[in-house]
C-alpha cells in the first residue's frame, strides 16, 4: 500500500474557498446570508403590504367629498364595529365554523382509510383522487354546483322525478339556512364551501395519519387494547394536528373568500365579499382595510395556537 | 521521500482541549499524545467525551479552549476539509444517491484526480476490502458489513495521516464484528495509518488496540497499552469498565490489607477454599457466603456476600466442575484467597 | 401494505366522501357536452363535441393559458430558490426569530387570500407602481414558497447529518457539500414542491384579481367567460383543459414524495 501520491503538496487556496472557509466558521453569518434574500421578499412585498393596509385603516374617506383623507382618525374604525357589520361577522364566522366542522368529519374517514388500509397504488389512486378536484379549477367548480343546485338543475330534477319534491321544499322552508332555491340559499352556499375546501382538510389529515407507525398500533393492539380504544386514545390523539392543519385552511379560505358568496346565497355579505365590495365599487379602501383586520387577527391567534400543537408539521 | 518522517512523530497532540456546551462540560481539559502508525482506542461510556474528541480532531466542532494539533500544526480553525484526517461513521454515512463506487471515489473526485486514475484506484481499494463486484451497486443494496467496508474504503482511498473510526462495529452482529476487528487490525498494519478508535467495548479496545485511553466524564482516566490497563488500573473505574474487579476500600480493605487505602482484585485471581484453609502471610483473605452462582459453560462466576459487608465477585475456570456441581455451591460459607501482589491500589472517583 | 380489511363504514364513509369530490367534476366533463349555449338544464337536451372545436377559434383562451403557463412558471422559480434557502437555514437549528419566521411564511396562505390581495394592491397603487405580468408573479411566489419550504424542510430533516460531515470530511467544501450532496438529496423534495406551487399558482384567483391589471390569467379569463351568456360550455372544455394539465405534475409531486418514504 505504498501510495505515492500520500502527502500532496497542499493546493494554493483560491480567494473562493477562503470565503468558504470563512462561512464555515461563521455559521451565524451564514444564516444570515442564506436569510437576507427570503426574508428581504418577505418584509419587503408582504409585511410591508400588510402593514401598509394596516394604516389605510386610520385614515378615512371624507363623507362630502368622497375623497381619501390620509390623516390619522379613528372613524373608519368607529364605522367598522356597527350592527350591520357585526352581522357580517356573526354570519361569516358560524359559516366557516360550520363548514370547517364539516370537512373534518367529511375528511377524516377518507384520509384514515388511505392512511391505513390501502395498499400502496391504491394510495397513489386516492391521492390523486383528492387532489384532482383540488386543482380543477376553483371556478368551474363552483360554476358546477351552481348548476347542481339551481332550480333546473340536477338536485331539483333527482326530487321531482322520486316524486319527493315536498321534502326539498321542506328543507328550504327552514328560515335561515332555506331560500328561494339550493342554490340561493345558505344551505347550498354552505355545501359548496365544504366541497371547495374539503381536499385542504384531508391532505394534512392524511399526512398526520401516515406518520403514525404501524408499530404503534400494533403495540397498543399487543397491549390488548380494543380496536376502538386504540383508535379513541392512540390514532386520534396523533391525528389532531393533522384536524388542525386542515382547519386553518378551511377557516381562513370561507373567511376570506368571496366568490362563492356572490354566485351562491342570497346575496348577505360576508367578510370577504364585504372587503372586496368597500374596496372596489364602494371605493373605500380605509373601511375595507379595517375590515381585514379582524381576519388577520382571527387567523394569527388561531396560528399561533396551531403552532403549539405541531399542526406546521402537517401543513 | 515521505514528508512524515521529517516532521514529529505524533501525529496527534491534543493540549488541555476543553469543549463545552452551554453548561455541560462534554470535554474537560484533556491531554493526549497519539504517536503516528499507532492503534489507538478511546475507550468509555456514552457522555464519556470519547465522541466529542474524535469530532474536534476531525474538525467537526471547534474546542472550547486549548489546542489540537496534527503532525506539529495547530488545526484549531481549519475546517474538515482542509485536514488530512478522514472518518469512518457510526452509521457509515455513505451517500444514498451514488453508487458505491462514486462513494469510494468521491474524495479523489474532489481533488479532481482524473477519471481513469480515479477509477483504478478505486477498484484496487474495493479489492482490498473484498467487495470488488459490487461498484455498481447503491448503498442501499447492501448489508450492514459491506457498508462497513464501503466506509472504510471510502476513508482509505485519500490516505489520510490519521484515520478515525466512530464505533464503526457497532451496528454489526457478534460474529461479524469479531471478523471484522481482527481485518481492521490487519488492515491497519498494512496502511500503516495511525487510527484512532473510538468505543464503548472494552473487549474490543484490548483486542485491537496498541495504546487505549478510557474516558469519564470528559476526562481521561488513563492511558496506556491493554495489558497495562488491564494489569494496572490507576482508578476505581478503569478497574470496573475494563473488565471487572472487586473494589475494597475503608475497613474491609483495613482488614484484609492492613490500610484502608482502596485497592481493586481481579474475580479471576481470588481462589475459593473451605473456610479452614491456612493463609500465607504472603495472601490476603476474607471469609464469606456464596448469594449467587452464574455457571457460564467455561467458567462459573460467583457472588460472595464477605463479612464485614463487601460484595466480591469470584470467577473460578471449570476445571473439573460440571454444572451441577457448582450450582450446589449457594450458601456455603468459604474462604476467598488471593496473593497480595494481585491488590492494585487505585484511586476512587 | 396491509392486509388488514376496513371496517364496511369506514369504507362506506370514505367512498362517499370521494364521491362528493368527484360529483361536480363529472357534472363539469357532461356539459362540456352539452348542446345549450347559455344554460344547464339537467338533463342535457343533446350532446356534442362543437365546443372542443370552438376553444381552438378563441385565442383570448390561448393568451391566458399562455400567461398563466408563464407566471406560474416563474413564481415557482422564485419560490423554489427563497423556499430552498429558507429551509436550508431553518432545519437543524433554532434561532432568535425562527419561531416567528416559520409564522411569517405561512401567513400568506393563512390568511384569507383577499387580505394579500388588497394589502398588495394598495401598496402597487401607493408606490405609484404599473400593474403587469410582475405584479402577478410577486404576489403568487410569496404565497407558492411554502409549499417548496415544507417540502424541502421535511427532506432535510430525514437527511441524516453525518452525510454533509462525511463530505467536508472527504475534502469537500460547504458549497461542493450543498452541489454534491445536499442537493441530489433533496431534488425530488424541490421538484414536488415546485409542482404544488406550479399547480397552487396556475389556479390562483382571488390574489390575481387585485394584481393583475389589465392581464388577464386563465382563472380570470374563466370567470368572465362564466358571467357572459355566450359560448359557455367553452368554459367547461377549458376547465377540463386545466384539468389535464394540472394532472400531470400532481401526479409527477406525488411520486417524487414518496420515493424517498420507503
Amino acid at each position: 500500500m505504498a501510495i505515492a501520491t500520500a502527502s500532496l503538496p497542499a493546493a494554493p487556496k483560491s480567494p473562493f474557498r477562503r470565503v468558504l472557509t470563512f462561512f464555515y466558521n461563521h455559521p451565524n453569518l451564514t444564516l444570515v446570508m442564506l436569510l437576507l434574500l427570503p426574508m428581504l421578499w418577505m418584509l419587503v412585498f408582504y409585511l410591508g403590504s400588510i402593514g401598509g393596509l394596516l394604516v389605510h385603516s386610520f385614515y378615512y374617506i371624507d363623507d362630502f367629498s368622497g375623497v381619501l383623507q390620509r390623516q390619522f382618525a379613528l372613524r373608519t374604525w368607529s364605522d367598522l364595529f356597527t350592527p350591520s357589520h357585526f352581522d357580517v361577522f356573526l354570519r361569516t364566522f358560524s359559516m366557516a365554523l360550520a363548514v370547517t366542522l364539516a370537512s373534518a368529519i367529511i375528511a377524516f374517514p377518507l384520509a384514515y382509510y388511505m392512511a391505513r388500509y390501502a395498499s400502496r397504488r391504491m394510495r397513489g389512486l386516492l391521492y390523486l383522487g383528492v387532489m384532482v378536484p383540488l386543482w380543477s379549477s376553483y371556478l368551474v367548480r363552483v360554476y358546477a354546483w351552481k348548476l347542481i343546485l339551481a332550480d333546473e338543475g340536477i338536485i331539483s330534477w333527482t326530487f321531482r322525478s322520486l316524486g319527493a319534491q315536498g321534502i326539498l321544499d321542506a328543507i328550504l322552508a327552514i328560515p335561515v339556512i332555506g331560500g328561494r332555491s339550493l342554490s340561493f340559499s345558505f344551505l347550498g352556499m354552505f355545501l359548496v364551501f365544504v366541497y371547495i375546501w374539503l381536499p385542504y382538510m384531508i391532505l394534512p389529515i392524511n399526512a398526520a395519519l401516515e406518520r403514525v407507525p404501524k408499530s404503534l398500533i400494533e403495540a397498543s393492539g399487543d397491549l390488548g387494547a380494543k380496536p376502538g380504544y386504540t383508535f379513541r386514545k392512540v390514532i386520534l390523539p396523533l391525528a389532531i394536528p393533522g384536524v388542525i392543519a386542515g382547519s386553518i385552511f378551511t377557516f381562513s379560505l370561507t373567511l376570506g373568500d368571496y366568490i362563492i358568496p356572490q354566485i351562491i346565497g342570497n346575496s348577505a355579505p360576508f367578510i370577504g365579499l364585504a372587503i372586496y365590495r368597500y374596496q372596489g365599487s364602494a371605493g373605500n379602501l380605509p373601511l375595507a382595510a379595517a375590515f381585514t383586520v379582524i381576519p388577520i387577527v382571527v387567523m394569527v391567534v388561531y396560528l399561533l395556537l396551531a403552532k403549539r400543537t405541531g399542526a406546521f408539521e402537517a401543513l | 521521500m515521505n514528508v512524515k518522517n521529517t516532521a514529529t512523530s505524533i501525529a496527534v497532540h491534543l493540549d488541555n482541549v476543553s469543549r463545552h456546551f452551554g453548561s455541560v462540560r462534554a470535554l474537560d481539559g484533556i491531554t493526549l499524545e497519539i504517536e503516528d502508525g499507532e492503534f489507538f482506542s478511546m475507550l468509555g461510556p456514552s457522555g464519556s467525551g470519547k465522541t466529542t474528541c474524535l469530532r474536534l480532531i476531525a474538525g467537526f466542532e471547534q474546542p472550547s479552549g486549548g489546542k489540537i494539533l496534527l503532525h506539529g500544526k495547530n488545526v484549531v480553525g481549519v475546517p474538515p476539509y482542509d485536514r488530512d484526517v478522514n472518518t469512518v461513521f457510526q452509521d457509515y454515512a455513505l451517500f444514498p444517491h451514488m453508487t458505491v463506487a462514486e462513494n469510494v471515489g468521491y474524495g479523489l473526485m474532489i481533488k479532481k484526480v482524473p477519471k481513469p486514475d480515479r477509477e483504478r484506484r478505486v477498484q484496487d481499494m474495493l479489492e482490498m476490502v473484498r467487495l470488488p463486484q459490487m461498484a455498481g451497486r447503491k448503498p442501499s443494496q447492501l448489508s450492514g458489513g459491506q457498508r462497513q467496508r464501503v466506509a472504510l474504503a471510502r476513508a482509505l482511498i485519500n490516505h489520510p495521516s490519521v484515520l478515525l473510526l466512530d464505533e464503526p462495529l457497532g451496528a454489526l452482529d457478534l460474529k461479524l464484528r469479531q471478523e471484522m476487528q481482527i481485518e481492521l487490525k490487519a488492515i491497519q498494519q498494512r496502511v500503516g495509518i495511525t487510527f484512532i478508535y473510538v468505543t464503548h467495548d472494552q473487549e474490543e479496545a484490548l483486542t485491537m488496540s496498541d495504546r487505549i485511553a478510557v474516558f469519564n466524564h470528559g476526562k481521561v482516566e488513563q492511558v496506556g497499552s491493554p495489558a497495562e490497563m488491564y494489569e494496572r488500573p490507576a482508578t476505581s473505574f478503569v478497574a470496573g469498565f475494563v473488565g471487572t474487579s472487586n473494589l475494597l476500600q475503608g475497613e474491609v480493605a483495613r482488614a484484609v490489607a492492613g490500610s484502608s487505602a482502596a485497592f481493586a482484585v481481579r474475580p479471576e485471581k481470588i481462589r475459593m477454599c473451605p473456610p479452614e484453609t491456612p493463609v500465607s502471610p504472603a495472601e490476603c483473605s476474607l471469609l464469606g457466603t456464596v448469594r449467587d452462582v452464574v455457571y457460564l459453560g467455561m467458567n462459573t462466576r460467583y457472588l460472595i456476600e464477605a463479612e464485614g459487608g463487601a460484595d466480591i465477585t469470584v470467577v473460578q475456570q471449570n476445571l473439573e466442575a460440571t454444572s451441577m456441581s457448582v450450582l450446589t455451591a449457594k450458601g456455603e460459607r468459604v474462604r476467598l484467597i488471593w496473593s497480595r501482589d494481585f491488590n492494585r491500589p487505585v484511586i476512587v472517583d | 401494505m396491509s392486509t388488514e380489511r376496513a371496517p364496511w363504514s369506514l369504507r362506506l364513509a370514505a367512498i362517499g366522501g370521494l364521491l362528493f369530490l368527484h360529483f361536480p367534476i363529472l357534472v363539469i366533463l357532461l356539459y362540456a357536452f352539452t348542446t345549450e349555449e347559455n344554460a344547464f338544464t339537467f338533463p342535457p337536451p343533446g350532446l356534442t363535441t362543437q365546443w372542443f372545436g370552438a376553444i381552438l377559434e378563441r385565442p383570448d383562451f390561448w393568451r391566458a393559458l399562455i400567461l398563466s403557463l408563464q407566471v406560474a412558471a416563474i413564481a415557482t422559480l422564485i419560490a423554489i430558490v427563497l423556499g430552498t434557502l429558507i429551509a436550508l437555514a431553518t432545519y437543524r437549528r433554532k434561532f432568535f426569530g425562527s419561531d416567528s419566521l416559520s409564522l411569517l411564511i405561512v401567513l400568506p396562505i393563512a390568511l384569507p387570500g383577499i387580505v394579500s390581495g388588497i394589502a398588495l394592491r394598495s401598496s402597487i397603487s401607493v408606490l405609484d407602481i404599473d400593474f403587469s405580468v410582475w405584479t402577478i408573479i410577486i404576489g403568487h411566489a410569496t404565497f407558492c414558497i411554502v409549499t417548496v419550504y415544507n417540502n424541502v424542510v421535511a427532506r432535510l430533516r430525514r437527511t441524516s447529518n453525518s452525510l454533509l460531515e462525511a463530505s467536508m470530511d472527504l475534502g469537500a467544501t460547504n458549497w461542493q457539500t450543498f452541489r454534491h450532496v445536499v442537493l441530489p438529496n433533496i431534488a425530488t423534495a424541490l421538484l414536488a414542491g415546485g409542482m404544488l406551487a406550479f399547480a397552487l399558482s396556475f389556479d390562483e384567483i382571488i390574489v390575481t384579481t387585485f394584481t393583475a391589471g389589465q392581464d388577464r390569467t386563465l382563472p380570470i379569463w374563466i370567470f368572465d367567460q362564466l358571467t357572459r351568456p355566450r359560448d359557455r360550455p367553452v368554459t367547461n372544455v377549458a376547465a377540463i383543459i386545466v384539468i389535464l394539465t394540472t394532472l400531470v405534475p400532481i401526479y409527477l409531486a406525488y411520486r417524487w414524495t414518496q420515493e424517498t418514504r420507503d
